[in-house]
Formats: structure tokens, sequence, C-alpha cells
């Protein structure tokens, strides 16, 4: 399959970024200019983890015209998956020292552990539920909304509607997650301890590697039959259906890759940042993802990568320089971009004719 | 010969206005047949019947004698060999007019099957046949929303013909082309009609004399007239309604 060049460069450039950040922080010694400090590489790698929260947005929203207000939802099922896991790890560890419960269970004068949380001892059962908590939401939201033809601004509000009945529930202590707080406190994974560290370097270039693999599965599916079958979908619907296609069938389909894909960025996102609460949930979450992406360059992949890494770049420093004018440089920031860029930064640099990188005429 | 299209009795109204009323139209197979009426006849509601687009309130759709349309959706009609060409060119604007060609070519329609395609040589000369009946080989790279008006309208039959299907339904095809845009037009409806079943809709007199064929004619939602064009335009009741205003 014909990738082009251009993914070629970016992939060489994202696989450069995996190597040598963590080159730059266990080689050199601390004294270095060029030495990255640990916390540097984590909060790095915490960017990389949104980049491929941002990634599966645009596939949905660059490729399909589907515009979810609401795939923070799948970011945080992914999360909590990863953070039962973690949970778990702790063992008899924790502040009450009870080998199976969490604490927030023992405080909650919980006898046993509900039944959702069996299994989730174990690495790679936990990672499968990464993938499919969030994968099976959406399959069943999507299969209810496409079938129905929702679609447009509607489905937008529903999406957002979803996220925000979901922080209700996570909020409450019985839904057995550790309600208001969340999981957190979290000290080794796969045995390794979390705060060291060769696991936050080993963390930062799992989410490299990660992205790497999304990023060049998105290039793939849209370079694919399927895949110019989602921009007739996005441009045509109507013509679409009169050929024959099922088109809520291709919506599932992609609907639920990428929810797939933000529930694993969500997993690399907790263990770096070392808790996963409701809050994760809010729908403003989900409406800062796609100004990444509109940011970025909708419909182009490079574009929604760059857009979150740039946006999480300036919150990082704007809300430690100047914490009570953030939100309004981040408004101010897309209706710039909005205004001046509309196809967003990687739309506006001299664009080779990809196949769908054009938005809507 | 037998009928590949049965209509009968069909009504459908959307909030009291009667779209349709008791349309009965029977259509050959291997036909070229022209339907004309004046706005609001019901032209595009019935081909919206026959696609699936809408249910109709009562009446039968039957496709090659015995498959009941009114119980499928647009795709699986699609799928059984009912094209469909709109009234406003609809081609896929951010694709190449090649792209366009391969997307509506006849091939397994589930996702799984697109995700792993791949274009086989038999199904590139495919592709390269319609370009030529089209008129549009030197263009295949450009972006279909670069095309003209006029060529539009091509690709988006040369995509219909891509589907195979049995029946093609065509709405307006030379709604704003110049007369030369026109008679090529023609050409190539008369040059499909060999191989399929064609419905034309159609306000144009001059391209519907060109086309030659049996007409029909729809007002408020039935049919008024049916023959050769001769005979409908001579039709007092048509004459009334339509043509002699």
């Amino acid at each position: 399959m014909k990738l082009g060049a251009r993914t070629w460069i970016f992939t060489a450039l994202l696989a450069g970024i995996t190597i040598i950040v963590p080159i730059l922080n266990l080689a050199l010694p601390p004294d270095s200019p060029l030495h990255v400090p640990t916390y540097a590489v984590s909060l790095f790698g915490k960017y990389l983890s949104f980049a491929l929260l941002a990634l599966s947005v645009d596939l949905i929203w660059g490729f399909c015209g589907i515009l979810s207000l609401g795939h923070g939802a799948f970011f945080a099922l992914g999360g909590y998956a990863m953070g039962m896991y973690l949970m778990r790890q702790i063992g008899d560890r924790g502040v009450y020292g009870h080998a199976e419960l969490p604490d927030f269970m023992v405080f909650l004068n919980w006898q046993e552990l509900p039944w959702y949380w069996l299994g989730f001892d174990n690495f790679f059962f936990a990672m499968v539920m990464v993938m499919l908590a969030p994968g099976a939401l959406a399959f069943l939201f999507g299969w209810f909304a496409f079938r129905a033809r929702v679609s447009g601004v509607y489905f937008s509000i529903i999406t957002q509607t979803m996220t925000f009945a979901l922080m209700l529930a996570f909020f409450r202590n019985d839904m057995g997650f550790g309600g208001n707080n969340g999981l957190t406190d979290f000290k080794e994974l796969l045995g390794f301890d979390l705060h060291s560290q060769g696991t936050r370097v080993a963390l930062f270039m799992a989410s490299g590697i990660t992205l790497l693999a999304g990023f060049v599965l998105c290039r793939m599916i849209v370079a694919s039959k399927l895949g110019k079958i989602l921009v007739g979908i996005r441009d045509a619907e109507t013509r679409t259906r009169f050929l024959g296609y099922r088109v809520e069938h291709y919506k599932l389909f992609v609907f639920t890759v990428s929810a797939m894909m933000a529930g694993i960025a969500g997993a690399l996102y907790v263990p770096q940042v070392g808790i996963i609460n409701p809050g994760e949930f809010a729908p403003g979450n989900s409406i800062e993802i796609v100004v990444w992406v509109a940011l970025g360059g909708r419909g182009t992949l490079i574009g929604a990568i760059m857009g979150a890494v740039l946006v999480n770049l300036a919150k990082s420093y704007l809300t430690a320089a100047f914490p009570e004018i953030w939100l309004f440089a981040l408004g101010g920031l897309f209706v710039a971009v909005t205004l001046f860029l509309p196809k967003g930064i990687a739309g506006s640099i001299s664009m080779p004719r990809l196949i769908g990188a054009r938005g809507r005429p | 010969m037998s009928e590949v299209l049965y209509l009968d009795g069909i009504s459908v109204s959307f909030g009291g206005f009667k779209a349709l009323n008791d349309l009965s139209l029977v259509v050959e197979s291997g036909e070229m047949r022209a339907i004309i009426g004046p706005n609001g006849a019901g032209k595009t509601t019935m081909m919206d019947i026959i696609t699936g687009r809408t249910r109709p309130d009562k009446g039968i759709a039957l496709f090659r004698g015995d498959i009941d349309l009114t119980r499928m959706d647009e795709a699986e009609i699609a799928n059984l060999g009912i094209g469909r060409k709109f009234q406003k060119p609809t081609v896929f604007e951010s694709h190449s007019v090649e792209d366009n060609l391969q997307l509506a070519q006849k091939a397994p329609r589930s996702p799984f099957a697109t995700l792993c395609a791949r274009l086989s040589s038999a199904q590139q000369d495919a592709i390269d046949k319609t370009l030529v009946t089209i008129a549009l080989s030197d263009d295949r790279r450009r972006l279909a929303g670069e095309l003209s008006h006029g060529q539009k309208q091509w690709l988006e039959i040369g995509m219909l013909l891509m589907q195979q299907p049995e029946l093609l339904l065509v709405d307006e095809p030379v709604a704003g082309m110049t007369d030369a845009e026109t008679e090529q037009t023609a050409d190539l409806l008369r040059q499909i009609a060999l191989t399929r079943t064609v419905v034309v809709v159609e306000h144009d007199m001059e391209f519907i004399r060109a086309l030659d064929t049996k007409v029909t004619v729809l007002h408020e939602g039935s049919v008024l007239s049916e023959g050769p064009l001769e005979v409908v335009q001579n039709d007092p009741r048509v004459i009334e309604v339509y043509l002699g205003r």
C-alpha cells in the first residue's frame, strides 16, 4: 500500500523523538544543557497520549464527518481500566493494608471485590478491557445512533450527553470506581516502580511507539478503499447510500476503532499522571480535543498530532505563567485559527493532494 | 418482454399534500422511458419510492416481477441493481474522477471487504472503458469538484454504469447543460439503453424528442397520459395541464 512520502517522514520524526528523548534523559548528566529532566519526559509522554486521542477524533471527524463531542469518555474508560489494574497492583500496601480491596472500598466498608473488578489483577486482561470497554460502548451507542440516522449537530449533542451522564455516574461512590477521588496512589506497573526514572522513560517510549502505530494504522485505513468511502460519506452521504454502501456499518466500524484508540490513549495517560477521576469525563474535555484537531488541521492526521502537542505545550506554559487567562488564550487561539487558518496548521502549510486531505470546498 | 418495474396504486402524502395519488406504471425490460410532468407532479417522489428513500402509504412496487421494493432500504435496492442519478449532480468532490468510478464499481460492499480491497486489472480496465464512454479519460486524475457542471453529470452517469445496474433512474440529466452537452448526453443515454432499462425524468422537451422514446406524463401524483411523444403532445388533457402553458 502506498502511504506517501509525508507519512514516512513523519513516522521517522516520531520514531526519532521516541528514541532521542530517553537518550537525552538517561545518557546525559543532569547538569548538561541538553538533559531532559524526568518530569519533562512524563509530561511529553502525556502529550503523546493526547496526540493519540486527537488522532482518534480526526479519524472520525476529519475523514467521516462524525463530530464526536464525547470522545473524552472513551479516553476516560480506557484510563479507568488501566487504573483498576494499577489499583490491584497496590495489593496490601494501601493505607488500610487490605490484600484484596482498594482503599476506597475498605473505607466504604465493602466486604469483597465487586464482580466487575475481577480479573483486573491480570495485566493482559486489563489491556483487553482498555480496548473492549470503550469499544463496546461506542459500538452500542453507534449502533442505535447511526441506525436511526442521527447525524450532524444532533449526534454531537448526544455524545456530549453521554460523557456528561458517565461523569455523573462515576462521581457516585457506589459505582465502585472511587467516586469523586477516582483511582490514584498507584505504586507499580508490571512490578516496576511507577516513580522510578526507568519506568517513566519506558512509559514515554510506549506512548511514542503506540502513537506511531496508531498513526500508521489511521493512514492505512484512510488510504484504503474503505477510507475513500468514509470521505464519500463525509461529503455526499446520500450518494454513498445509493451506491449500495451501508453507511451505518461504515460509521459504526470507524467510530468503534476510534473509541478503542481513545481508550488506549487513556491507558497510557493514567500511569504517567498517576490519577484518573471522573473529571476526565467532563464535557469540556471532549470539546478541547476537537479544538486540538481543528487547530492542527482536520482530516490530515499529522495535524491532529501537532495540534494536540502544541495546544498542550501552550497549556502547560500558560497555566503556570498566567493561570487566570489560560482559558481565554485557548478560546482566542481557536477563534484566530477558525478565522485565519480554516484548514488548521497542517492544512495551511502547502499540502500535497493526499486522499481526503482537503476539507469541504 | 417481462416487466422490470411494476408500480400499482402507489399513494403517499406528506402532511396532507398528496405527492403520489394512486400511481400505476409498468416499465418493460430493456425499455427506455421518459417521464415528464409539471413541478410537483410527483416525479422525484416516484423515484424516492423506487429507491427506498420514501415508504408509500399504500400500493405495490415490484422489481423483476417479485421483489417487493417497499420493504427494502436504499443500500439493498442499490445492490439489487437499481441505480439512481440525482437532479443536482452528486459526486464525491474531494476524490479524483477515477476514484469516484472505483467507489461506484460493482464489488463487495461491506466495510471489511473494502478495507482489504485491491484494484484488479480487470477492474482497472472496466474503469478505463467507462472513462472513455463518459469522455473523461483526460481528466481521470482531477478532483471531481473541479469538473464543469456538465462533466459532473457525466461522471455521475459513469458511476451508475460502474454499478452495472439493471434499471437506471435518471433525474433531469441535462438541467443546466449547454446545447452541445445536451446532445451528447442524449447520445450517451441512448447508448446505455441498449443494454439496460432506463427511466429518465426531464423537463427539456428538445431532449425528450432527441431520446425518441415512449413518454409518460405525470400530473398531481398520477399518470395522465402515456405513449409516443407525438401522441402525448396532442392529448388535450396534457396540453391543458402542461405543454399548453
